[in-house]
Formats: structure tokens, sequence, C-alpha cells
């Protein structure tokens, strides 16, 4: 999903639509005066343009012109995104949008991924799904990043779209197999059941089961992230009787047996995730590797390869046969080596994805800058994320990476070591980037060569990468690499910041100079409350802002709260002495047009 | 190198200690691997203690330092580097439904109550007493189960929690001592009060 977002007040009951210019259109759609009837064409030339306005930004725009234009845009908008479930309420949300197929629901912030925001804080999907289950019964998509979801809510879900197409659930956590179940035996229609880096209760229930007997609609199924085993049986049965399946990504209980058994049912598989990729649980077999190749070969349409969760290596090359065809390749459960991973990724000329651990040293990415040419998005994960390990990826990959590489848009690099040259270098190879994360483990690391801080690197990519979105950054760094941000980096809109700067100017810097910021997130640097003053001018246009074992005090939090009404400020505790302290440990601000939730947590404090 | 040794009024102990590491470096904690995780359904309640526990971060004044120097103490940081749990839980084996049970030390029990479509497994070995259980199953399924009497059992509430044990024999909750009580008990039921009548304690 693109990291698009949308302005809360966007979504007001037409409170920012300009009175001043409601002059351009008539009033209502009946209209028998004759001196109204260019404007009804006009309105009804819109409406029907409005039809194929999909991008929610264009959208926006347009209900901004007058209020005439304001009404047919939310008549005739169909997918309905919230970057910020407590932004708007459901109810609010209905009110202006009476037609919506499809929705977009974004909870928790992402520093949740990594166990910062204590468990039950909040991003509940069912005030969503209770209201939505009333007022539109014809919903077909729901796309959920981050919310917690309860096996309730997926059964009044399966119970309320009778056309429901679509669940997307990234992330998400609060409901198990019980709740699958329902969707796959009450969804008639479903045609994508996507579950990606979620974490799913075993309830023991057999979901794949559930599925309707008699044929399918089903295109996607992902489930990769189920750690519970699944009754294959019943899944070769349910994958013999999906003729629309495309999209397939197993789990890693299933066998690298098991995997030849779907590949045979399903040859017109356009994405696989192989599951374990390994023969435990599989019946001793002389000629199994022989089997897998030719199911590969078959396997015509496969652009996208993932899985390899306990990769048994004998069988890798069996995937010989799809590797020029590849779109995308993602490694990053496969601990392998350079050796083991060139004979597989000389083919892969077409390749635009790759994920991969840093297992394959920076002599493996050599290999992948020398074949993937047109590489477009690059994630080296690290196989012992730690801080004090030794890394087999440095400097010397990312450089190899940016020579060999020119069409790069995306990094995601984890590593032990770095330098400025070569992060330089990367800024000037690949001027087309638009995401940038670079995370050296070590705290406060700075360049190994030359034990300068890394900020010339960073600066050097705002500076190069003009089309630059999103930025992460790491190492030892002052506020120098913060004013190199704010300066150059007008297009940013996510930021993420971790254990750097020298006080409280490297974050002015960046909330002084950057007008596109949507998503801040900090922890452990020295920014302070005047700070944070800085910011207010933009915090309107935010989608939230996160600070963590920052210099906050809840004072300054306060102040901030009384100046700005339509901002939520969230003070979250971890342990309960820190109700005494005026230190804020957690921070997490956001506008909205709702004003405190009625749903916080006793260990969050809205101030 | 830190540590004198002095003969005043306290041992300093810390002096003769035998480390591993360089004179002057503090011991580092290494970030622990990853426990395994059982997905077993557990209460959020059990993990929001053991979360909050195990928080330390660590803020530190953004030094110049080289790394000649010694490196500054590696307490565990929370969340450092930011790999999602998912990710860094999976390099651990995969585990088996026998695997699981055998390795976690948790009493796994399956709780379902009448009229709810939906089975719920707790581990008992989590709970200190039965007010944390019945606390749990309270916010599990969302009811309210009031108190419990040794002579009226649970008389404010239409639901009444009870458990099948080792004998097969239904019993109310709370009738037995606690550490009894989890060593026999193989499942939970959370009856309509209706049916429950008839368990009274001392069945």
């Amino acid at each position: 999903m693109s990291e698009d977002d949308e302005r809360a007040t966007d979504l007001s009951g037409g409170g920012i639509v300009s009175s001043n210019r409601t002059r351009c259109c008539g009033g209502s759609v009946a209209s028998d005066c004759p001196s109204q009837f260019p404007d009804q064409v006009l309105e009804n030339v819109l409406e029907n343009v409005l039809l194929f306005l999909t991008s929610r930004r264009e959208r926006n725009t347009v209900s901004l012109v007058c209020k005439s234009w304001y009404r047919l845009e939310k008549q005739t908008r169909s997918e309905l995104f919230i970057g910020n479930c407590y932004a708007v309420s459901p109810r609010r949300a209905i009110e202006r949008f009476q037609k919506i197929l499809s929705l977009v629901l974004k909870g928790k912030p992402r520093f949740a991924d990594f166990n910062l925001v204590p468990l039950n804080w909040g991003a509940h999907f069912t005030p969503w799904v209770t209201a939505m289950a009333e007022a539109y019964p014809w919903l077909e998509k729901v796309y959920l990043k981050r919310m917690s979801v309860t096996d309730e809510d997926l059964a009044l879900l399966a119970q309320s779209f009778p056309g429901f197409k679509e669940l997307v659930l990234v992330c998400c956590d609060g409901f198990g197999t019980s709740g699958l179940a329902l969707v796959a035996s009450k969804c008639r229609q479903l045609r994508v059941l996507d579950l990606i880096d979620d974490d799913v209760m075993d309830d023991e229930v057999d979901w794949i089961s559930c599925f309707p007997e008699t044929g399918t609609c089903l295109e996607s199924l992902i489930f990769d992230c189920v750690e519970c085993p699944v009754n294959f049986d019943a899944l070769e049965q349910l994958v013999a009787r999906s003729s629309s399946l495309r999209k397939l990504r197993l789990n890693r209980h299933v066998s690298i047996g098991q995997l030849h058994r779907l590949m045979v049912q399903a040859p017109q598989l356009t994405h696989l995730g192989t599951g374990s990729f390994s023969s435990a649980g599989d019946p001793a077999q002389g000629d199994q590797e022989l089997d897998l190749i030719s199911d590969f070969a078959a396997s015509k349409s496969l652009i996208c390869l993932s899985g390899f969760r306990d990769i048994l290596l004998d069988y890798l090359p069996a995937i010989h046969p799809v590797c020029a065809n590849l779109t995308s390749l993602n490694f990053s459960y496969a601990s392998i080596n350079a050796e083991q991973l060139k004979p597989v990724i000389c083919h892969c000329h077409k390749l635009q994805t790759f994920w991969v651990l840093d297992s394959v040293c920076d002599e493996g990415l050599q290999a992948v800058a020398a074949t993937c040419k047109d590489l477009r998005e690059l994630r080296v994960f690290p196989m012992n994320p730690s801080e004090d390990s030794d890394s087999p990826v440095s400097e010397v990959g990312l450089l190899a990476i940016s020579e060999g590489c020119r069409q790069l848009r995306s990094i995601l690099y984890f590593c032990q070591q770095m330098t400025n040259a070569a992060v330089v270098a990367m800024s000037k190879n690949c001027p087309d980037l638009v995401v940038f994360r670079l995370c050296i483990m070590g705290r406060h690391l700075p360049d190994h060569l030359t034990g300068q801080p890394m900020d010339e690197g960073f600066g050097a990519i705002v500076m190069n990468c003009n089309k630059l979105t999103r930025l992460a950054v790491s190492g030892l760094l002052t506020d120098k690499a913060f004013s190199y941000i704010g300066k150059y980096g007008k297009l940013v809109r996510t930021l993420s910041v971790a254990f750097a700067g020298d006080g409280d100017m490297g974050l002015r810097y960046v909330l002084e100079g950057c007008p596109k910021l949507q998503k801040l997130e900090i922890r452990d640097s020295p920014f302070g409350d005047s700070a944070l003053f800085s910011g207010l001018h933009h915090y309107y246009k935010m989608r939230f802002l996160w600070m963590s074992s920052c210099q906050l005090s809840r004072s300054g939090c306060k102040e901030i709260a009384q100046r700005m009404p339509r901002l939520v400020v969230e003070v979250i505790r971890d342990r309960v002495e820190e109700e005494m302290d005026d230190a804020v440990e957690k921070l997490y601000m956001y506008p909205s047009l709702e004003g405190p939730r009625d749903d916080a947590p006793k260990f969050v404090t809205i101030l | 190198m830190e540590g004198t040794v002095t003969f005043e009024s306290d041992l300093n102990l810390k002096a003769t200690e035998l480390r591993l590491g360089l004179p002057g470096t503090n011991e580092s904690e290494k970030q622990t691997p990853p426990s395994v995780r059982s997905n077993k359904r557990a209460l959020p309640d059990m993990n929001e203690e053991s979360r909050s526990k195990n928080y330390s971060s660590v803020t530190e004044a953004a030094g110049h330092g080289d790394r000649e120097t010694a490196p500054p103490s590696k307490a565990q940081v929370v969340g450092w580097p930011p790999i999602r749990s998912y990710r860094k839980n999976s390099f651990q084996p995969k585990k088996t439904e026998a695997d699981a049970d055998a390795e976690a030390t948790g009493i796994y029990v399956k709780v379902s109550m009448d009229g709810a479509p939906f089975l719920r497994k707790v581990d008992l070995k989590v709970y200190k007493g039965y007010p944390e259980l019945l606390k749990a199953l309270e916010n599990m399924f969302k009811f309210s189960i009031g108190e419990y009497s040794e002579r009226d059992g649970y008389t404010r509430s239409e639901f009444v929690p009870t458990y099948e044990d080792k004998d097969g024999d239904w019993m109310l909750l709370g009738d037995v001592p606690w550490d009894m009580f989890i060593s026999s008990c193989k499942k939970l039921r959370i009856m309509k009060g209706s049916e429950a009548r008839g368990l009274g304690c001392g069945v």
C-alpha cells in the first residue's frame, strides 16, 4: 500500500469548503429553471467523470471546489481511506459518505510493531464494523492495518455483508482461527483472504475446511503468518476447487511434499509462498526433487515467490525454471549464503522486488547488483537482530547495489557498520529513491572508517534524492543531519528517528523545514518541550507524532494540548509510578475531529 | 581500572569479581533470544505484565564517543533493532502441537461459555488464584460474575463458572483450593445460572 494519507480535516462535515466559491454551480439535481440547465449538464458530466476518479487526493481536491462538487464527490466516492482510526468517528464518516464499497483503516502507530505500545492501547475495529454493518450493507472490501480485531468483529462482518469480497489484515491481532472459520464459511463471494504479519490465535478450529464446498471464488489466499497447522487434505481440496486462485501463500506447517501436491493442483498461480520448503513430516521419497522442478516448470505464470521458512537447500535448484520470470522474490526467512544465492539470482533478470537475509553477505548483494538491473525495492534483514553481532553486510554491499541497481526506489537495509561515502554514493547513483531506510543496529555508531557522524551521508540522500518521501535514520547523528533534512527534505512525509540528535534544534529543523511531514516517529532522542512547540503550525496537517524516551514534560505537553484544541495528546505510561512524574515517557498525538477518545485504557492519559 | 580495592566499610566485591570482559566495561546484557512464544490464546493481562517488566529504555547522551573507549552498557533495549516480533520469532524452529505443549510450562485448558460461539484457551499457571482467573474470564467473555461465597456460590450473576475435573465431574469454580484446582481441571465452562443449579459446594 502506498503511504499516501489524508488530512483529518478533509472528512469534516464541509467545514473547510470555502463558502466564497459556491457560485459556480446551482443547487439541487432536478431543476426546472432553464437558466440552471447548463448547471445540470455540468453536474451530470461531473458525476460521470468522478466515477473514474479513484485517487483520494484528487477527490479531496474536487470536494474543495464548491458545495456542489463536494456533494457530488461524496455521493460517488466508493473507497474510504482512514489513515488514523481516531481522527474521525465511524458516525461522521458514514454521514458524509453513503456508498462506500471499500474501507481502508489504519490504527496503532508503527512503533507498536516493536513492542513500544502497551497491549490494549486501542485501535478497535468493533465500533467501525458495528456502524458499517448497518450503513454499508453492500460493503465489499476491508483492509485493516494495525487494528485490534476480535472474532466477534469477524463474525459480524461475515454475516452483515452478503457481497463481501476482500479481507486484508496486516499486523492485526485479537482474533483467532474461530474468526477465520466464520469468514470462510459465511462470505460466499470471498475472493481475497490475506493475512499478513498478523498474530492469529490458535483456537484449534479447522478454518480451511469452512470454505464453500462447491467451488469458491477465491483468487488470493495468504496465510503464511498463521502459526498453527492447517488441515492439509482440506487445503488440497480447497485449492482443487478454486479455479480462480492466483495467489497462495502457505504457512510453515506445509511441507515440501505437500507443496508439490498443491502445485500440481494449481499451475496457474502467479504468487506462491512455499511454506516450509523442507521435508519435515513428509514420508521419505527418492524422486522428490525431480517432481518439484516439474512443478515449477509448469508454473508459467509465477512472478512472485516467497516462503522458504525452513529451507532445505537441496531443493533450492527446483525454482530455477521460474527465476527468469520473477518480478518479486522474498528470501527473508531463508538463511542462505552467497554461494547458495548466486545460482538462483543470476537468472532473475526481471526482478524488481527482493527481500533477503544478511546471511547472503556483501558478496551475495554484489551478485544481485550484477544481475537485477531493474531492481526497484530491496530489503536486507538481519539474521541476528541484535546490536553486537557481526553483520555480514556493510557499506560494501550497499555500494554494490547502488552501482548495479540504478532504478532503485526503495531500500531497507540493516547492518552493523556503514560509511558516509557509501550512502553518498547511493544518493548519486540512485536519484529516484523514494524510500530510504538505513538501520545501523549499533546505537550511536559513527562512520566506521572515518569516525565521523553519519550526517553527511543522510544529508546527501535528502539533497540528491528529490523524490524522497520516506526516511529512516540511524547511527551517530548530530543536529546537522536534521538541518539537512529540514533544508532539503521538502517532500518527506514519513520520518523515523532513533537515538539521534544533540538537542532541541534537531527536531526544530525538521518541524520548521519539512512542509509535507505527515508521520513523525522518534525514540530515545534528546528533544524537549521547546522543540515540540516549534511544530504548532504544522501539527494539524499531520497524521501523528510519536515521541518516546525523549525529554518531554507533562506540563509542556499539557500546554500543547491547550493551545491546539483539535489535537489529541496522549501520554502513555508503562509503569504506575510514572503518574507521579512530570516527565513524559511516551507521547502520541494526532489531529482529530472527535476530541479525546472514549476507549482509552487506564495507562493512557489524554491531556 | 574501575573498582579499586578498598578495605573500608564494605567489601568491594566488584573489584575481585571474576568476569569476562575488558576492565572498565560493565557486564553487557545481551538481548536474550526471543523466548518461544506459544500462540495458544493467552489473556492480555499476562502479556501486559511481562512486557512492562521487560521495559528498560536506555536514553544516552549523544556522545561523540569513538569505539576505542568502553562501549556504553548494553542494557536490554525494548524494540531495538526495529524488527517485528513475528520476524524475530520466526527463527525459532517451528513447534508442533506436542512440542508446544511440552515446552510451555503452562496449563492450558479450554474455556467455553454457553451462548458464545467461540472456544477459548487459558493458561491456568498465569493466575495466582481464583479472583484473578475470574476477572480474566469476565474480560474474555464480557460478562460479570460477581462474587463467590462458600455458602451460596455465585448468586449475583446469571453466569456460573464451572469446570470438569479429572474424574469427569462438573464442579463449581472455587470449591477446592486453588492448587488442587489447577492440577485437576480439564476444562472450564461458564454455564447459564439455571443449568448450574445442583452444583453447589461440597458436590
